[in-house]
């Protein structure tokens, strides 16, 4: 099984400098492409390879690139990392850049290459201390040996890049609402269109990729969209980097085939469930997940499988929920999170959610009412797709939703006995 | 909002040769605002009102303007806070692996609540969303330093080496 996006990362050793990363085929990429593609062609590979967008939206890469216009009439385009990764539950990009911070670098320059983009961000959440170091050390290596700055590997071509690093805001993870915060304002989403891709930040044309999703690039120019397609048996293409938190016997991260199923993801790799706890459920993606739960075993995890079952893969970083915690407590937990870091821009989310918040501790407090439910399922339409400004809302009512179709038997137990049973 | 302004302070030498780097790589004075709060805070601990007018002042822009952006980020300080900050982790992944028994034990060591500051200044207590290291809940950083698979019986070793 080949694991192209962590094979250079060992947890033992410190990241590779570029020299050794070099030796390790390192920046083989960028000659590549620079040196023997247009841009036209770079984007056409990656979209051959069928990759999609690794930030939870699972958008054919190339595709998104495709929209920029080429005709020059912008001599300023950006391309962006987007390393804010705060949805709750998920730790997949701390890995990737604190274990190999030039691969993701590599990735940037191929892919700006590709849009002819001459400024790059790297977007890095607040809390990622280590990374931030190591992505500077990376980026100055990179301007020594030639492959950022002025006249790259002799090309003609100019790329600058520049680590920003957040003041923690996870709605920053929205790429509109990123811009806004690149640019010194309130970090509220943007009404689209216009895309970033014509309009992005500071009103040029924009690109926004995921960690995950820049880290794929080299290996796709090095090896063909052929070869991403056949690391995966299933629907979509390459590996995906899977994790597990949760009262699992093994928490972590592992680089799989895409469209492994939630078995073996919790089974083997995660060890299981600890001693004494029984699985009751999961939210496959990140903390703006459907549940799956014990029938959902088997299910693929690809973006169409996990879809079919009525959830979304979302950054494919697995919580789970065991028979001890709480399904109330764990639903109120998300609850407080998304109402917490609603921008306020748009009514229905700047209210609903507080108010599904205090619902759900009012239950936990032995204050539920019988019709406390309907009121959680009447927000869970009102703040649902189509009704609010961005996908926060929607993405907090995900849990919810799926929380009262499975659980309903626990918001009972709680309006009932005027208690949390587990308390 | 309104802002008092007990009296104008400076920006240092420092700060401003900080903050014109910022500025040269935006195509206007006020993009670099939230560069600019960052630097501040940085040497000042946190930004009070006279910091946040010179600043606005230094950009260009209105108090007002500044503020509006300064009271969006979590990580803005609009009020001191203590040498040490702790940041714990009460997202999803923590409070499945009880940050709240962690958060316990701070509480009857520290005697404050999250929001609070000790009397000594040595410690503020905040809450904070997913550090990002869910498959090692729970966790909490305090000043800048990651502490990952915590128990309640580590806190004490661990905060003695905060001054
Ligand atoms: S849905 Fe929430 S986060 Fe999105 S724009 Fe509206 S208020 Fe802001
Ligand atoms: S939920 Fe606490 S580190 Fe992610």
């Amino acid at each position: 099984m080949e694991t192209p996006l962590t094979r250079l990362i060992n947890s033992n050793r410190p990241a590779l400098n570029l020299k050794d990363y070099e030796r390790e085929g390192g920046y083989q990429s960028v000659h590549k492409a620079i040196k023997s593609m247009t841009p036209a062609e770079v984007t056409k590979l990656v979209q051959d390879s069928d990759l999609k967008g690794r930030g939870g939206a699972g958008f054919n890469t190339g595709m998104k690139w495709s929209f920029v216009p080429m005709n020059n009439t912008s001599p300023t385009k950006y391309l962006i990392a987007n390393a804010d990764e705060m949805e709750p539950g998920t730790f997949k990009d701390r890995l990737l850049l604190e274990g190999n911070p030039h691969q993701m670098i590599e990735g940037m320059i191929v892919s700006a290459f590709a849009i002819q983009a001459n400024i790059s961000y790297i977007f890095l959440r607040w809390a990622y201390k280590k990374a931030a170091r190591l992505l500077r050390h990376a980026i100055d290596e990179a301007y020594a040996a030639g492959y950022l700055g002025r006249d790259i590997l002799g090309s003609g071509y100019n790329l600058e890049m520049y680590l920003h690093t957040g003041v923690g805001r996870y709605i920053c993870g929205e790429e509109t609402a990123l811009l806004n915060a690149l640019e010194g304002k309130r970090a509220t989403p943007r009404t689209k269109p216009p895309f970033p891709q014509i309009s992005g930040l500071f009103g040029k044309p924009t690109i926004v990729n995921n960690v995950e999703t820049l880290c794929n690039i080299p290996h796709i120019i090095n090896n063909g969209a052929d070869w991403f397609k056949g690391l995966s048996p299933g629907s979509d293409a390459g590996t995906k980097l899977y994790g597990v938190s949760g009262r699992v016997n093994n928490p972590g991260l592992w680089e799989l085939p895409m469209g492994i199923t939630m078995r073996e993801l919790i089974e083997v790799h995660a060890g299981g469930m600890k001693n004494g706890y029984q699985f009751k459920g999961a939210l496959p993606g990140g903390a703006s997940t459907d549940f799956l739960v014990n029938k959902h075993m088997d299910v693929k995890l690809d973006f169409k499988s996990v879809a079919a079952a009525g959830s979304r893969l979302g950054t494919g970083t697995m919580i789970v929920l065991d028979d001890q915690t709480c399904p109330v407590g764990f639903v109120h937990n998300l609850e407080h999170f998304f109402a917490q870091e609603s921008c306020g821009w748009c009514t229905p989310c700047r209210e609903g959610l507080p108010w599904t918040e205090k619902i759900l501790l009012a239950m936990e407090n032995g204050k539920g009412r019988a019709e406390d439910l309907q009121l959680l399922d009447m927000h869970t339409k009102y703040l649902g797709p189509g009704n609010t400004f961005c996908a926060l809302a929607p993405g907090a009512m995900e849990p919810l939703q799926s929380a009262l179709k499975y659980f309903k038997e626990d918001f009972d137990k709680h309006i009932n006995e005027k208690k949390c049973p587990w308390r | 909002m309104k802002i008092n302004v007990m009296s104008p302070i400076l920006l240092t030498a420092e700060e401003k040769e900080e903050i014109d780097v910022e500025i040269g790589l935006v195509p206007y004075r006020k993009a670099a605002c939230i560069e600019a709060l960052k630097i501040v805070q940085h040497h000042r601990g946190w930004i009070s009102d006279e910091s946040l007018h010179t600043i606005a002042g230094y950009l260009e822009m209105s108090p007002e303007e500044l503020d509006s952006v300064a009271t969006f980020y979590n990580l803005v300080f609009r009020k001191p806070v203590g040498r040490n900050v702790i940041l714990l982790c009460d997202s999803i992944s923590c409070y499945v692996m009880g940050y709240e028994k962690i958060y316990e034990q701070l509480k009857a060591r520290l005697h404050i609540s999250f929001g609070e500051t000790t009397t000594d200044g040595r410690f503020t207590l905040l809450p904070n969303a997913c550090l990002g290291t869910c498959d090692h809940a729970p966790a909490c950083m305090i000043h800048h330093e990651l502490y990952r698979d915590l128990t309640a019986d580590q806190l004490d070793e661990i905060l003695d080496a905060y001054k």
